[in-house]
This record gives structure tokens, C-alpha cells and sequence, in this order.
């Protein structure tokens, strides 16, 4: 009984040794980022994030979409988007003036171009000239609504790869 | 006994699975990532994109005559210094100098041209908007060329009327040194500015119209001097084809961690990104000012001068239509984030164009990896670094994948000598 009890313990401490030694020696191999991700440093982006090209405008009065000129936003290169404007329950809102604004909220930095609407294409459709992307990651994009008397905000999240 | 060797087989047996799992995912690449490869792979980097400025642009005669004018030294104020003076085709056109030197020595480190007509932008801080114009910054600097464009017209006129006019059309006469005085340009040296002034409308506009054309020429020689494929596109190339045995010829597993990190904890994506490593946009990394330098804002002052320079894409010189200028028109000409911000190297063939930053005040690459692990405070603005937390091993991994990036250039070699 007791020689059984030692083979026991000494079996163990063997596999303790084992397993601290083949984590010890793995370390280098797996690096910190599977043991710590906390310690990356990288903020990640947040997982509920809507990227819908679609929205309500934050106080609900309008319905707005955006589309770009190439099938996604391309990186470093300006290209334009259209903007469509609806009011809430479907109804194309032209004549607003609509100022556009972005950046990287976590690098704390802005767009690297001032985009513009630069045309009201008419049935609630905007053209918005010289917006460019130069890092890949999480960017916003916010657009200023004014029409009629009243005005608005939306921001929308874009994930650039 | 026999539980306790049974017990023993299923951790060795965890344990190399785990190995193996490690061992794995170093070489592996996910599809997220194999994305991000390709993007910068030289594989993606499209055709040269059209220059609506510089209607001479792709005119191969002007090209050649381009490449004659880049290497030849009797455009500026000594007779030494050319284009080639500081980018030399043989250091992938710079210098190895922290400074650039010309008639005297300038503020920044000479950038290469490879690749560059790709850029929206020209200069550490973008203070030009194409080519052409670029070329005419150094042409009348006091310090670089240190000529002036009645002087250049002349040259033209004694030298190269016959090709200049095949081209370009017909040159003025300059010959009347009252009309056109020996040395006079819009320059900081009151002799020449006074000269300069003095002339007719008309005359400073037939004389700018050479002046002009010269940058349009060499603009189109410049063009040609485009990256050629490195390891590390091969290392992508065999990867995009599944064969893994071209893989391991490409790149080693230290090259291979060094990408790794590259795309990932390094960061260094973010700004060194697609096929050209740069999105040839302006960031505040905090470089410290160089020692006897005043502190540079970089882009702040560099938006300032593009916007009123008498070259950029709406101006009268400029071949372009207002819709071909988006870059210029919806540029962003204020805000803290211009504040000390400066172009990202293209880190193509990065090992051959030290030192580096803005004023070459690293001279390695390890040193610059420091930099980047630890930033120090900005001297001007704000960084936009973070401490990076690299291992000694893991900053070597880094220089040694971009040690991969040297590919040369595509251009022949008629191209990257002085033309016979």
C-alpha cells in the first residue's frame, strides 16, 4: 500500500514537471498573445457594432443609407459615396444640407480628406465627393442633417479590411 | 502502476498535441489574413494610375528626354548637382545621407522615387501634388539645385532645343538678357526675385512654360521607376498557389514571425499598408527633432504650401480638369492631426535606403524598431504610436522580414544610368 502510494506521488510530480517544463519550453513558440490578450494592448472593436448601411438618424427623423462608388470602400484611394435621404416612414427628402465628418475612434484621429456633398441628385439621393480611408480597421463615419427647419445625426461604423 | 502510466501517455500526448497546435498556427495563415497578404502583395498593386496633370506623362519621348535632364548637372547654380546627386538609381535612389545635399544641406533626407507616381502626395510632407511639380521644388531650392528658370530656359535653348521642341512645341527665343535676365525666378534670393519681377507678364509666362515642361519630362521618366517582386511577394505568390514547398524557399521562420507581426502586434499596418507599404498619408509618429534641426511640423506647414503653390493640380500649369483634383479639393488643410505629421516611407527595398525618418536620425532599422516599441513624447503634436511590448527576438523577426522587401525596381538598365 504504501510503495503503491508513492509510485502515486512520485508519477505526479513527474507530470507537474512535464507540463510546467513543455509549457516553459512552448512559451517562445506560443507567445504572449494566447496567455494574455489583455496584455496586447490592441483595442478590439466592439462586438455589438452596427455597420448597417441603413439607419435610423439618431433622433429618428430620417432613414439614411449610404452607398459607395466601388462595391466596398477601397483603401487609400478617394472615391465617392451616395447618400440617400428618407424621412422616417419613406419619403425622399431633397434640398437638405448635410455636412460630412469621421475618423478613427480609436486612433483618436480624423479622415484624411474633408469630404463634401457636392451634389443633390435629386429623390433624396446626394452625392459626397472626396472621402478617403488610409488605415484598415474600425472608422466612423457622421453626417449632419439639416432639411427643412429641423436637423439630425447619424453616424455610421464601417469595418475596413 | 499501469493507471499512472496511462495517465502519464495522455499528458505527453496533450502536450504534443498543443506543440503541434503552436507549431501550426506559426506557418498557417488565416483567410482574414491571407486577405491581408494579398494586399500587399506587389501582385495587387494596379496599373500606374494616369496623371491628368501632366498631359506629357506618358509621351515615351518625353520620358527620354526626362531621363537625360534627371542626370544632367548643368541644371543648377554650380554645375554639379543633377537629380541622380541624390537619387541615385544605385542606392534605389537616395543617398544614404541623414540629409539631403546639394548646393548645401537641406532639412529632410531625400525619399526615393520608386513608386511614387502612385502618390497623391510628394515630400515628407506632401507639399507637392504630382510629379511634375515635385521635380520643380529642388530646381530653384538655394540649397539643392540652387538655380533659377531664365537660367534653365537657356539651357534648354542651348542644348536641347531641337528634342525640347519635338515635344513640346516651338521655344521661345530667350536671347535678349534685357527681356530675360541671366538669373531670375519667384526665389527667396533678392537678386533674382527683383530680376524676376522686373520682367513682362508674358515673358515670365514663355519662361515658366519651359520650366513647366522640364518637370513634365522628368516626371515621365520618373514613372517608369516602379517596384520589382521580393522575397516576400514570391513567399504571397506561393501562398495565393497553395505550395508550401516555394513557401519555406521564400522566407524563413524567423522572415515568416516577422510578418507575422508585421500584419499583427507590431502594428506597422496600419500605416505601411498596400503593395507600396505606405498609404502615402501623413502621421505624427514623434520622431524626435534631429540634433541641430528646429522642431518640423511636417504636414501642417506642407498642406499650407500645396494649397497656394503655383504648380498644384488647379493651377494654370496643370493639364488637369477641376474633377481630375479631388485630392487637392477636399484636402484637409487643418486640425491637430497635421501637427508633425509626415508621409510613411514606402519600405520597399527599406534596407538599401538608410538611414531613415524624415531627417535620418535612425540609422538602422533595430533602431527604429526601438522607436516604434517605445515611443518617446512627440516633439511636435501628438503621437500616434503606443508602446508596442516586442521582445528583443521578436523586433529581430521584424528587421528581418523587411529585410525580404527588396526587389529592385522593374525599370531596364539603359534606365538607371545616365543616358549615352
Amino acid at each position: 500500500m504504501k510503495k503503491q502510494q508513492l509510485t502515486i506521488i512520485i508519477t505526479s510530480v513527474i507530470t507537474t514537471i512535464i507540463v510546467i517544463v513543455g509549457f516553459i519550453l512552448l512559451m517562445p513558440i506560443i507567445g504572449p498573445r494566447y496567455m494574455h490578450p489583455m496584455m496586447m494592448g490592441e483595442q478590439s472593436v466592439p462586438n455589438s457594432l452596427d455597420t448597417s448601411t441603413s439607419r435610423l438618424s439618431d433622433d429618428g427623423l430620417y432613414q439614411v443609407s449610404w452607398s459607395s462608388d466601388s462595391d466596398v470602400p477601397p483603401l487609400n484611394k478617394i472615391h465617392s459615396w451616395t447618400l440617400r435621404l428618407e424621412t422616417a416612414d419613406g419619403k425622399p427628402v431633397e434640398g437638405a444640407e448635410i455636412l460630412v465628418d469621421g475618423g478613427m475612434p480609436q486612433h483618436g484621429h480624423g479622415l484624411p480628406t474633408s469630404p463634401e456633398v457636392t451634389e443633390d441628385l435629386g429623390g433624396g439621393d446626394y452625392r459626397v465627393e472626396g472621402m478617403k480611408f488610409q488605415m484598415p480597421g474600425y472608422w466612423e463615419v457622421r453626417f449632419n442633417i439639416n432639411a427643412n427647419g429641423q436637423s439630425d445625426s447619424i453616424t455610421f461604423n464601417l469595418i475596413l479590411e | 502502476m499501469k493507471r499512472a502510466l496511462l495517465f502519464l501517455g495522455g499528458i505527453l500526448l496533450t502536450a504534443a498535441v498543443i506543440a503541434w497546435w503552436a507549431v501550426t498556427s506559426q506557418s498557417s495563415w488565416s483567410e482574414a489574413e491571407k486577405a491581408t497578404l494579398r494586399g500587399l502583395w506587389i501582385g495587387s498593386l494596379p496599373a500606374l494610375p494616369p496623371d491628368p496633370s501632366n498631359a506629357f506623362a506618358d509621351n515615351p519621348q518625353a520620358a527620354a528626354f526626362g531621363h537625360k535632364l534627371f542626370f544632367d548637372s548643368r541644371f543648377s547654380s554650380n554645375g554639379e548637382i543633377s537629380c541622380a546627386s541624390c537619387h541615385q538609381p544605385e542606392l534605389m535612389f537616395t543617398d544614404g545621407l541623414p540629409l539631403a545635399e546639394g548646393i548645401g544641406t537641406t532639412t529632410r533626407k531625400t525619399m526615393t522615387i520608386i513608386g511614387m507616381a502612385y502618390s497623391p502626395w510628394q515630400f515628407w510632407d506632401g507639399r507637392k501634388d504630382s510629379q511634375w511639380a515635385q521635380v520643380l521644388g529642388p530646381l530653384e531650392n538655394a540649397v539643392e539645385h540652387g538655380g533659377t528658370r531664365t537660367q534653365y530656359a537657356r539651357l534648354i535653348d542651348e542644348f536641347y532645343r531641337d528634342e525640347y521642341e519635338s515635344i513640346f512645341g516651338v521655344l521661345p527665343d530667350f536671347s535678349d538678357f534685357e527681356r530675360f535676365p541671366a538669373s531670375a525666378a519667384p526665389v527667396d534670393d533678392p537678386a533674382a526675385r527683383a530680376a524676376w519681377e522686373a520682367m513682362t507678364q508674358d515673358d515670365r509666362a514663355a519662361v515658366t512654360q519651359v520650366y513647366v515642361n522640364m518637370g513634365k519630362a522628368v516626371a515621365a521618366y520618373e514613372r517608369l521607376i516602379v517596384p520589382a517582386p521580393s522575397r516576400f511577394d514570391q513567399y504571397v505568390e506561393a501562398l495565393l498557389n497553395e505550395d508550401k514547398k516555394s513557401m519555406r524557399t521564400a522566407l524563413n521562420a524567423d522572415e515568416v514571425a516577422g510578418l507575422r507581426l508585421f500584419i499583427d502586434r507590431a502594428q506597422c499596418i496600419n500605416c505601411h499598408n498596400g503593395p507600396l507599404f505606405t498609404n502615402n498619408d501623413f502621421h505624427n509618429t514623434g520622431v524626435p527633432t534631429a540634433q541641430g534641426l528646429e522642431p518640423d511640423n511636417g504636414r501642417a506647414s506642407g498642406v499650407l504650401q500645396v494649397i497656394k503653390d503655383e504648380f498644384n493640380c488647379l493651377s494654370q500649369w496643370s493639364d488637369a480638369g477641376e474633377a481630375d483634383c479631388v485630392e487637392l479639393r477636399f484636402i484637409t488643410s487643418e486640425g491637430e492631426q497635421l501637427e508633425g505629421a509626415f508621409k510613411p516611407s514606402t519600405l520597399l527595398n527599406i534596407v538599401e535606403m538608410a538611414p531613415y525618418m524624415h531627417a535620418g536620425q535612425y540609422v538602422t532599422l533595430e533602431e527604429v524598431l526601438l522607436h516604434y516599441n517605445h515611443p518617446p513624447i512627440a516633439p511636435v503634436g501628438h503621437t500616434e504610436l503606443e508602446p508596442l511590448g516586442l521582445t528583443e527576438k521578436e523586433r529581430s523577426q521584424v528587421v528581418a522580414f523587411l529585410r525580404t522587401l527588396s526587389g529592385g525596381v522593374t525599370a531596364s538598365a539603359e534606365l538607371l544610368q545616365a543616358p549615352k
